[in-house]
């Protein structure tokens, strides 16, 4: 395997995608990836100087339109599906102290 | 004939001529399920009550002439990842439990519109990340054709259902194959719409810019006729584009005398079964026979297209599955301290193995120092990909292929290797990278009575070629129906 994946990285890596590993996890994780970026490097036999990345196949544009409300106030479903809800809206933990 | 055996614009038809009622239909189909279900497991939700409720109001509004179309009346099934009013939609994930969406989505409201009774949610791979449907928080969809067989994914549900008769047809979303393979392993139409044709509104973004709807069913007349109807563009999303020429039922002729069909050599590769080589390689000297000038060409770069997609892919899901946080929606973690402790509880309980890997590759390959060696490389290689598609398409007016390297492998024996399990996509994955139209059909059987696909592939904007030439296939090959148990 030509990728390795460093304890820093793994955890670093767990912070950006908010997930938490066990250790094992981690473990399996560590060399899943390393296979994976294996496997994508071969990427790199193209030679891509020069070429603009796509994003987008179609030369597709900002659409903009006037913001007006078209949706009537449905506050009441939406709140059903939070896990918590307080005084109408939604319930976060305590954030700061 | 059993009402179960029509296709969709015949049961229409016979619902208009009063021959049989929308309540019939449904309850014949609810009959169906109660048969099926235990061993195949279709389904993630159903609503009886609903589906009856709501075919009395269809029938009243067909009596009176305020619906006429070819889908008027006509039951169908939605993959479990497109949003429903008032019906649970879980993307089939422990973090989306008791979702129940405020809107539907812009595709649905088409088919509601024109007539259709939606019967319940169909099983998906979570957050339609797999191959074949194993990765459900529901547990696996079970071929039809053979229970011990994967319906292939992640529109597997979805396949199963049409192809078990457990509805008239269904509708899948496609990011990398997910509505083709499993049509072709489950001896189903189902096609890709180019991108932008049929609206992302209401369908919970896995690749955003590879994402598209697109319907399951039991023939190209149907296929036409459903993707006509959910084709319209949609303001509320940024990318749906305005098209005059939605009116694909106009394509099923049948003739291709004079059209040009190119056979890629590299869709035949190493991995490729020779019973799916035969069976792919008949159907286009059928089209061969009946007037169009086929040959053989090199596509290139196919062998890449798996690497592009999948960091493609996974970046792009990285980010799009910031918002399930247990905040708004599903599942939230039991005990937590604080905020960031409850996001990662909530998260890692509530994603599975496989969605997880992705959000991690993700993640890594936006983060600094590896975003222009993973990501921008794999836009890059994208724009390669599409640049010989170009090259192809200025030669060819359809490509034509098979669907999948084998037929649907035996249950249990996909996700114990992922990048085997990805390789598995190599046919079906770069029409996602370019934007293109592709309708999966089938073709034939494997010695073990398991369906093969074929699949044709067309230009951006071109779904009339593939239909034509699907239509002109389909009349040679005649009907493919699974023998009734």
């Amino acid at each position: 395997m030509a990728n390795v994946i460093s304890d820093e990285t793994i955890e670093y890596v767990g912070i950006l995608a908010k997930l938490e590993l066990n250790d094992e996890e981690k473990e399996k994780a560590k060399l899943d990836m390393a296979s994976m970026l294996d496997y994508i490097d071969k990427l790199n036999e193209l030679d891509t100087t020069d070429v603009e990345p796509m994003s987008h196949v179609f030369p597709v544009n900002n659409v903009f339109r006037e913001d007006i409300v078209t949706n009537d106030d449905d506050r009441e479903n939406i709140l059903k599906n939070a896990p918590e809800e307080k005084n109408g809206m939604f319930n976060v933990p305590k954030t700061f102290d | 004939m059993d009402i179960l055996d029509y296709t969709a614009v015949e049961l229409s038809d016979k619902i208009k001529k009063k021959e049989v009622s929308v309540k019939e239909t449904v309850m014949a189909v609810f009959d169906r399920i109660d048969k099926m279900e235990s061993e195949l497991n279709c389904y993630v939700e159903l609503d009886r009550c609903r589906a009856l409720e709501s075919a009395q109001k269809v029938q009243e509004k067909i009596d009176n002439g305020e619906i006429t179309g070819e889908l008027a009346g006509v039951p169908v099934a939605i993959k479990d990842n497109i949003c429903t009013k008032g019906i649970p939609t879980t993307c089939s994930s422990k973090i989306l439990k008791n979702f129940v969406p405020t809107f539907s989505a812009q595709a649905v409201i088409n088919l509601e519109n024109a007539g259709a009774v939606i019967i319940g949610k169909t099983n998906m791979d979570e957050f339609a990340m797999g191959s074949t449907t194993e990765t459900s928080c529901y547990g696996a969809t079970k071929n039809p054709w053979n229970t011990e067989h994967v319906p292939g994914g992640s529109s597997g549900g979805s396949a199963a259902a049409v192809a078990a008769k457990e509805c008239y047809y269904a509708l899948g979303s496609d990011t990398g194959g997910s509505i083709r393979q499993p049509a072709g392993y489950c001896g189903v139409v189902g096609m890709k719409p180019t991108y932008s044709t049929v609206s992302r509104y209401g369908l919970i973004a896995y690749g955003s810019s590879l994402d598209q709807i697109g319907p399951l069913c039991k023939d190209v007349t149907d296929c036409a006729t459903i993707l006509e109807v959910i084709s319209t563009h949609d303001p509320k999303d940024s990318t749906s584009v305005k098209r005059e020429d939605t009116d694909f039922t106009s394509a099923l002729i049948d003739d291709v005398k004079g059209m040009k069909i190119g056979i890629p050599k590299d869709y035949f590769g190493e991995g490729t079964d020779k019973e799916v080589k035969e069976a792919v390689l008949r159907a286009a000297e059928v089209l061969k026979e009946k007037g169009a000038v086929v040959e053989e060409f090199d596509l290139s770069l196919v062998e890449y297209a798996i690497p592009a997609y999948y960091t493609i892919a996974a970046a792009e899901a990285s980010s799009n599955l910031e918002r399930f946080d247990g905040i708004k929606y599903g599942y939230r973690t039991e005990e937590y301290e604080g905020l960031h402790n409850m996001y990662k509880k909530t998260r890692s309980e509530g994603f599975g193995a496989e969605v997880k890997r992705r959000i991690m590759l993700g993640s890594f390959v936006l983060s600094s120092g590896y975003y222009d060696a993973y990501y921008l490389k794999a836009l890059k290689v994208k724009a390669l990909i599409k640049k010989a598609f170009d090259d192809a398409f200025s030669k060819y007016d359809v490509i034509l292929g098979p669907v999948a390297p084998t037929p649907a492998p035996k249950l249990g024996e996909s996700l114990v290797d992922p990048i085997k399990m990805y390789q598995g996509d190599i046919d079906t994955i770069s029409v996602n990278l370019a934007g293109l139209p592709g309708i999966s059909l089938p073709c034939g059987f494997s010695s073990n009575g398991l369906p093969i696909g074929l699949q044709l592939i067309g230009d951006c904007f071109k779904e009339k070629n593939i239909i034509r030439a699907a239509y002109a296939y389909e009349q040679a090959r005649g009907k493919f129906v699974k023998e009734d148990r």
